[in-house]
């Protein structure tokens, strides 16, 4: 339903003031079964993501692979490195000595963890360094909440009314 | 919004703000031209700095004999000042991160500033271990990577290396989590840019458009990034611990290193937090969003973490003694009265006296008492590290190789350059980048703002309540 780039799309949208106001907006479309492209504010609001039908995100698994990785990196690189690849007695201790292995395993399963999380989290949004995604208006970074349909998928004069309902300060359109 | 708020309780965000006047008053000092003060303490900054990197190339040039180390005082001014930076920057992970978890929203009005000067003071840190190499062109040694030399590898067992991988790592993530956060916030500040200006904060911020999707992604992210920096940010200072701890010289061979080490890097770091803070509110006008409330917060968690270190060097005192072991006993009395009684003396005057002044409420929410304090607190926590450093080497097992050690002008001009590249750094992000993070402070106008919540909204509040109960009756 929702990509981070949209080519020649054309939307029609509405700006509301409030967050509560845009949060009753989005419960009244869906009560009028109106197929909401997607929804844009200048930070988070929380309780709209059940309405809007998303689901939770799963970044926590790509955090909990991508740690799991760099535990087994670290571990078995310096289990191999001290008892295949030069073994080195160091103060009399086990060249296999894993207490003195548990730092920088923790380390890296917390480095690769945050670099692979981040990553992910950029691609999987379609952002990036230089990358500009077509955006709706300026206003919406700042202090406008703004609830967007792309045109082909509904009525127009039903949702123009459903914005005059609802309290849009704005209506406008947009191709992107 | 959902969460319940305590009518008594502060409000964080004051003077009624609109979210467009928190983007104004947020974003506008990155559009401005700077001030006079700005660009006086960039110019001052730019020459301490500059005198640091005269100092660090006559090291590099002339070798680490520039320093006035020796045989029995192998560490110095050098790992001092590391140990210095390393826990400065401790402060702006633990209200990025650990008060994130614990839901505490003060922390959006510091979090932004706080975090930046973590990577700051890490940044300043990194430059001693590497200088102190002596030969720091061979710096990539320490990394392990397939290399001619055999190939060779590191010692993992050790310490030391340990804190490379923990340093790099707390650098690595912080940047990381700090500039997740920087995204939205650069991308409010390119919706209001034009030209150059507008290509520059786009290709800073992502492409990002808002959606609500990416807001989930970014929470979620936020959350596990933190819930991650958390244990991260313990893990170093206990690492950076122990480098001392698992070596066999009496009065750094002890187990409660890690958590004193912890609680003091805490300590010093709201302290730099505070002194940074205290000026920047000032100068940016953002007395709105770093109120009294939240400098009494800040001098909240200095004082339980001064009282954990001021324990803690009172428990190395008794166990020293308790221990029968006499060279133990010795390093103790040799700290107190021996030849650097004086940075003992500082130690404990800074950082066990100074902050019990914060049981008083009227002294946590005065300001200049609050910068005052947080200087003395700086000194104080430098004042620690040298006391466990060099006090302690220079009366080692053997009388015959005592020794004693003062800094040459090369050492203290690279402390001193550290201290203006700070600045710099710091001065410079207060011109790119909004120094209070806009989108969190949003997010939480509705729970904190002073509209909202406070003493004297608890009135209005109770009658909100009537009103809406007396609309669901009809």
């Amino acid at each position: 339903m929702r990509k981070a780039v949209h080519r020649n799309m054309d939307v029609v949208y509405g700006l509301y003031d409030d967050e509560e106001i845009m949060m009753d907006a989005v419960k009244q479309a869906n009560k009028d079964h109106l197929d909401i492209m997607d929804v844009y504010s200048p930070f988070p609001v929380h309780g709209l993501d059940p309405l809007l039908g998303l689901e939770e995100s799963r970044l926590h698994v790509a955090g909990f692979v991508f740690g799991s990785m760099g535990t087994l990196t670290a571990f078995l690189g310096m289990t191999w490195i001290f008892t295949k690849d030069w073994p080195i007695i160091f103060g009399g201790k086990p060249y296999w000595s894993v207490p003195a292995f548990i730092p920088i395993t923790f380390e890296l399963t917390v480095l690769f963890a945050a670099i692979g999380m981040v990553v992910t989290f950029y691609t999987i949004c379609g952002l990036g360094p230089g990358v500009t995604n077509p955006y709706l208006d300026d206003r919406i970074t700042d202090d406008k909440f703004c609830i967007a349909f792309d045109k082909s998928n509904v009525d127009l004069s039903a949702v123009e009314s459903f914005f005059a309902a609802t309290g849009a300060s704005e209506v406008n359109q947009k191709t992107i | 919004m959902s969460a319940v708020v305590s009518p008594i309780r502060e409000p964080l965000v004051t003077g009624g703000k609109t979210y467009h006047q928190i983007t104004e008053d947020l974003i506008s000092p990155t559009e401005r031209t700077p001030p006079a003060s700005w660009v006086i303490g960039l110019i001052l900054s730019i020459i301490t700095f500059s005198f640091g990197a005269f100092c660090l190339l006559w090291t590099i040039w002339h070798g680490i004999g520039t320093w006035d180390l020796n045989r029995t005082i192998g560490w110095g001014w050098d790992i001092t000042n590391f140990v210095w930076w390393i826990g400065i920057g401790h402060a702006g992970t633990l209200i990025s991160a650990i008060l994130l978890l614990f839901r505490q929203k003060w922390r959006t009005g510091v979090n932004r500033a706080a975090e930046a000067m973590t990577i700051f003071a890490v940044m300043c840190a990194a430059i001693y271990p590497g200088i102190h190499m002596g030969r720091m062109w061979m710096a990539m040694f320490i990394f392990p990577y397939p290399n001619t030399r055999g190939p060779l590898w590191p010692n993992f067992n050790s310490p030391l290396l340990w804190d490379v991988f923990a340093i790099s790592t707390y650098f690595t993530v912080s940047v990381l989590f700090w500039y997740a956060g920087l995204v939205p916030d650069f991308a409010t500040i390119r919706d209001r840019a034009t030209g150059l200006r507008k290509n520059i904060y786009n290709f800073l911020s992502f492409g990002w458009t808002g959606s609500a999707k990416h807001w989930q992604r970014w929470e979620s992210l936020s959350l596990i990034l933190a819930g991650i920096a958390t244990p991260l940010v313990l893990s170093v200072h206990t690492i950076v611990s122990f480098d001392f701890a698992t070596s066999v010289i009496p009065g750094w061979h002890t187990t409660i290193f890690p958590p004193y080490f912890v609680a003091g890097a805490i300590f010093s770091g709201f302290a730099m937090v505070l002194t940074l803070m205290l000026v920047t509110r000032k100068l940016l006008s953002l007395e709105d969003y770093i109120t009294i409330e939240h400098v009494e917060s800040m001098n909240k968690v200095i004082l339980a973490t001064g009282s954990i270190v001021g324990v803690a060097y009172l428990t190395e005192l008794f166990i020293s003694w308790y221990s029968g072991y006499v060279y133990e006993q010795f390093a103790f009395f040799n700290r107190a009265l021996g030849p650097y009684w004086w940075s003992y003396f500082g130690m404990m005057f800074c950082n066990v006296l100074s902050p019990q002044f914060f049981w008083s409420k009227k002294l946590r929410r005065n300001v200049l008492f609050t910068f005052f304090m947080s200087i003395f607190i700086n000194i104080g926590m430098w004042f620690e590290r040298f006391v466990i450093i060099a006090t302690t080497l220079a009366r080692d097992y053997l009388p015959s190789s005592w020794s004693f050690y003062s800094p040459t002008w090369v050492e203290i001009g690279i402390f001193v350059g550290t201290i203006g590249l700070f600045f710099v750094l710091y001065l410079a992000f207060t011109r790119v980048a909004p120094v209070v993070a806009v989108a969190e402070i949003k997010s939480i106008l509705k729970t904190g703002g002073d509209q909202y919540v406070g003493p004297k909204n608890a009135h209005k509040m109770s009658h909100a309540h009537e009103d809406a109960h007396a609309h669901d009756a009809h």
